[in-house]
């Protein structure tokens, strides 16, 4: 893959920031957009804006062929056995949110255990102790190591009879750590449990097939690999979307609403999956757009993405290594991460740091990443992260080195 | 009538254990915001031309040329306003 023909499809990256050229490391946030994903929306409102699935009308069902064509496109992107096992919904937070709720309301009592890990992104956690305050079930965490690796032996003794669900992240949204989620997914399964995915920061960069991983749900997110923001996808299994009950009511998830012969309540009949699941008019533009995406990166190929950002990865990380004060945290283990680099500088915050290189017109995030349990693990206040993506190049890691060489001797 | 809001576009409270917040400056504002503050806050250090270390009425603060600032040990946004109010005008 060549990263500088990528860049000319993105006309952000000819920004200047403080006059100078933006260099975008805040991809694990949320990447930046190709003129595809741009024009695809622009088509969508210029040329076919309608409601989907409820209007006979010329381009109400041209957005509609359009729309589930993308489920389609996405279905096949992640190996999923029928587009009808993609629920669209905002993100990968609505997406564990509507298992939590939909899957977790019906299936989760007092004495149910939910097992997630340290190292979860807060949408993997709040999500299951709001429910598990509803339902009366708890939720076991799983330890990390010092250098944010699972701890595979405490996430498997931890499973037991009372574990209906293993919930982990393939990859780390902090440290940039793969996961063995197919692992987890085998022991889950050994236990009559089932096995929910966060593939917000693992979709995007790799190659992620859930028939393969043998997992039950899988979440994540459009804005980070290259589409809209308020675009996501859920993947479950065919057969436990239909045993689950709706997660929101209105218009679309429902095939009947009678009022009852005599009495003065309604008869409902749920839609069939997915649409039970995607309750009112839907981000029509975004889910096409999405599709737009997952083309553009089908077309790099995601085995190419992954070593893009391997190499980079490597190629930073042994630079960044050789400057004392510069702490480095995660897994030195290169070959078992993504393009994910959490540091910090010694007597400087994580958000002075961020300033300092947006002075520059580099961007990095600073904080807790949505992580506090993970940086708890890690002793953090917080922490400085650079993340690369497909249009990132060698050139502006050696940019990073010199602001960062900078920093240091301040 | 002089007001923080003439000078400040956002306050962000920061993500992290440290809970400090960032005052970003409108940007064809930041300048004349940023001599102001000098004028009246101690000058501690001044990193590269890009950071300022400044103290004023017992908080420190950093300034970054690029128009944002960081305040540090904040109680609320009304100590911060009163803060800005005194360092602006």
């Amino acid at each position: 893959m060549d990263p500088y023909k990528i860049r000319e499809d993105f006309p952000i990256l000819k920004r200047k920031i403080n006059s100078n050229p933006l260099i975008y490391f805040d991809n694990a946030a949320t990447t930046q957009k190709p003129r595809q994903v741009i024009e695809a929306i622009s088509d969508f409102y210029e040329n076919y804006n309608a409601n989907v699935h409820r209007a006979v009308h010329t381009i109400s069902l041209e957005a509609t062929e359009r729309y589930e064509k993308a489920r389609e496109k996405i279905s096949a992107f992640i190996g999923a056995r029928d587009s009808s096992e993609i629920v669209f919904v905002r993100g990968t937070t609505e997406a564990i949110n509507l298992v939590a709720y939909s899957w977790g309301l019906g299936n989760l009592g007092k004495g149910d255990e939910v097992l997630v890990s340290l190292m979860e992104h807060h949408s993997n956690i709040v999500p299951w102790e709001i429910v598990a305050k509803l339902r009366g079930f708890t939720v076991e965490y799983a330890q990390v190591h010092a250098d944010g690796t699972l701890d595979y032996e405490d996430f498997e003794s931890k499973f037991s009879s009372k574990t209906r669900i293993a919930c982990l992240s393939q990859v780390s949204n902090v440290s940039g750590v793969v996961n063995d989620v197919k692992r987890i997914a085998k022991v889950a399964h050994e236990h009559s449990a089932l096995m929910l995915v966060d593939g917000a920061q693992s979709v995007p960069h790799m190659p992620v097939d859930v028939k393969d991983l043998d997992i039950d749900f899988l979440a994540f997110s459009g804005h980070k690999m290259l589409g809209p923001t308020g675009i996501g996808a859920l993947y479950a299994r065919r057969e436990l979307l239909e045993k689950m009950g709706p997660f929101q009511g209105g218009g679309e998830m429902i095939k009947d609403v009678s009022l009852s012969q005599g009495r003065e309540t309604c008869d409902i009949t749920w839609n069939e999956p997915p649409w039970k699941f995607e309750a009112g008019t839907p981000n029509t533009s975004g889910a096409i757009a999405l599709s737009e995406a997952v083309k553009y990166l089908e077309q790099i190929g995601m085995a190419d993405v992954l070593e893009h950002e391997r190499l980079l990865n490597e190629y930073a990380v042994k630079q960044m290594q050789k400057f004392p004060k510069v702490t480095i945290y995660g897994s030195s283990g290169l070959s078992s991460k993504c393009g994910i680099i959490p540091f910090n500088i010694d007597g400087l915050s994580s958000h002075d740091v961020a300033l300092y290189f947006d002075n520059y017109g580099i961007m990095i995030r600073s904080g807790f990443h949505c992580a506090q349990p993970l940086h708890q693990v890690f002793r953090l206040q917080s922490s400085a992260r650079a993340s690369f993506y497909i249009y990132n190049t060698r050139e502006e890691v050696d940019r990073f080195m010199e602001v960062l060489q900078e920093i240091e001797q301040l | 009538m002089a007001s923080v809001e003439n000078y400040v576009a956002r306050i962000e409270g920061t993500c992290g254990a440290e809970k400090d917040v960032i005052v970003v400056f409108k940007y064809d504002k930041k300048d004349e915001a940023i001599d102001r503050i000098l004028k009246k806050a101690q000058l501690k250090n001044c990193l590269a031309g890009i950071i300022f270390e400044l103290a004023f009425n017992n908080v420190s603060f950093r300034v970054y040329s690029s128009g944002k600032a960081i305040f540090r040990s904040i109680k609320n946004k009304e100590e911060l306003f009163k803060i800005l109010t005194s360092l602006l005008f």
